[in-house]
């Protein structure tokens, strides 16, 4: 872990790729905010925002074929066998179809809220135990819609710059923001990793943040 | 609601998001994003962020087994899930839910001083202390990372002053002097990755008991 920390001589040298054949997903290897990008981005928010106003199953299918494979890959890749995985993706999927009703898409992109519930489900599941969870905003339903529209696309853009600003790491250091978020480093090494590797896209990050301030500042004073 | 200064480094939210951060720190990042909108963003930034990178991952095959399973649950009527603690008192609903309880279960260590251990582990441990206002902690370092989130009154040491919602992080070779504050009693969420030490034995017991 340490000596994949130490990227420098390998920014410049990069690894050949194919270290990890199809590491990096399809969309990351694109650079730049294609229109198709982003209405890539929002047609999942889409399908779940019809699967929250219409209980719609073929949006949920769309959901379906989408995050199940990846969410699948990643909880293996944090620790868990294929069946054990798939218990949680099960879980996962119905907990989307049941608590549609909270989601609120002027907060988060589909895959940010999927990304949490897999996340809170996950420890629930290997530590037996509640996952210590933050208390949900109470947010008015009226303040929440007038933010919505405006915040949809503004966090979309962020997600598209976000994923430009991987694509564009070295393929070492991408490797390591996605280890990251994936859940394949421990506490220490994110701690580690914070200062080189993922302290790259922290600007990128800083500006999402700024979105995301401003919208729950907004809501915090309607 | 009181200016929060001391906020939760970076490593830490970022560990939590991902899910690699253990139960007891798990429990004070919870409780501080509670009631720190300034961290909730940056969580949701976070979460972004492996929301991104969830979509980008390489698709693995999953069985029809799977897919029968989740359609077949969609139709199922299922019990309404027991709401959410809510906050109560000075105790954010993370809390509450924590201690099972809407009030902890207080032991005296003398001195007025009491704690009630909320979760220990292989990673770590989380307490709540009580400290009566004015009361020195003596000298100590730790064995390992301790968080320390105020939840009423203040404490301040070497490193600065800490309001309600303030969380201190102290590396292990701080060593330091806590004092709560004066006005009202400290009532602090103190966590460690070091196991709870010298367990058992009266004199030695003090140590463990004094790590804020
Ligand atoms: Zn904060």
């Amino acid at each position: 872990m340490i000596e994949a920390l130490t990227i420098d001589s390998e920014t410049k040298t990069p690894l050949p790729h194919g270290l990890r054949p199809g590491y990096a997903g399809k969309s990351m290897n694109d650079s730049g905010a294609s229109s198709e990008q982003i209405s890539q981005g929002c047609e999942q928010t889409d399908w779940l925002v019809a699967v929250r106003e219409h209980r719609d199953k073929a949006a949920f299918g769309r959901l379906y074929d989408h995050f199940t494979p990846r969410l699948k890959g990643m909880l293996i890749r944090s620790g868990m066998s294929g069946a054990a995985a798939e218990d949680v993706v099960q879980d996962v999927m119905l907990t989307i179809w049941r608590k549609a009703h909270l989601y609120d898409e002027g907060r988060a992109r589909a895959s940010a809220w999927i990304y949490r519930i897999a996340r809170n489900r996950q420890i629930d599941v290997i530590r037996r135990r509640p996952r210590p969870v933050p208390d949900e905003m109470i947010v008015e339903a009226e303040s929440r819609e007038a933010h919505d529209a405006d915040a949809m696309v503004s966090l979309e853009q962020e997600a598209v710059q976000l994923r430009e600003a991987l694509a564009t790491l070295p393929q070492s250091q991408r490797e390591i923001v996605e280890r990251a978020y994936v859940g394949e480093l421990t506490q220490a090494e994110i701690r580690e990793a914070t200062g080189l590797a993922l302290g790259t896209i922290k600007s990128r990050i800083r500006l999402a943040l700024e979105k995301l301030r401003h919208e729950l500042k907004d809501l915090r004073d309607e | 609601m009181k200016q929060i200064t001391h906020h939760l480094p970076e490593w830490l939210i970022r560990s939590y998001a991902a899910g690699s951060l253990g139960h007891a720190f798990s429990l004070v990042v919870a409780t501080h994003v509670s009631q720190c909108d300034e961290c909730r963003a940056r969580l949701e930034a976070e979460e972004a962020a492996g929301g991104v990178v969830l979509e980008g991952l390489e698709a693995v095959d999953t069985s029809d087994d799977l897919r029968a399973r989740v359609f077949d649950g969609l139709d199922e009527d299922i019990a309404p899930e027991a709401p959410a603690p809510q906050r109560t008192g000075i105790y954010p609903g993370a809390l509450i839910a924590e201690m099972g309880s809407d009030q902890p279960r207080w032991r005296s260590l003398g001195g007025g001083i009491r704690q009630a251990i909320l979760s220990e582990d292989k990673q770590g441990s989380a307490r709540l202390l009580y400290i009566p206002q004015g009361m020195a902690v003596p000298d100590h370092t730790h064995g390992g990372l301790e968080l320390t989130l105020v939840l009423q009154g203040s404490f301040h040491d070497e490193t600065g002053e800490f309001g309600v919602g303030d969380v201190e992080v102290a590396e292990d070779d701080l060593d330091h002097t806590p004092t709560a504050g004066m006005g009202e009693a400290c009532i602090c969420l103190a966590a460690t990755d070091a196991p709870l030490q010298f367990k058992g034995l009266l004199p030695r017991l003090l140590q463990p008991i004094f790590r804020i």
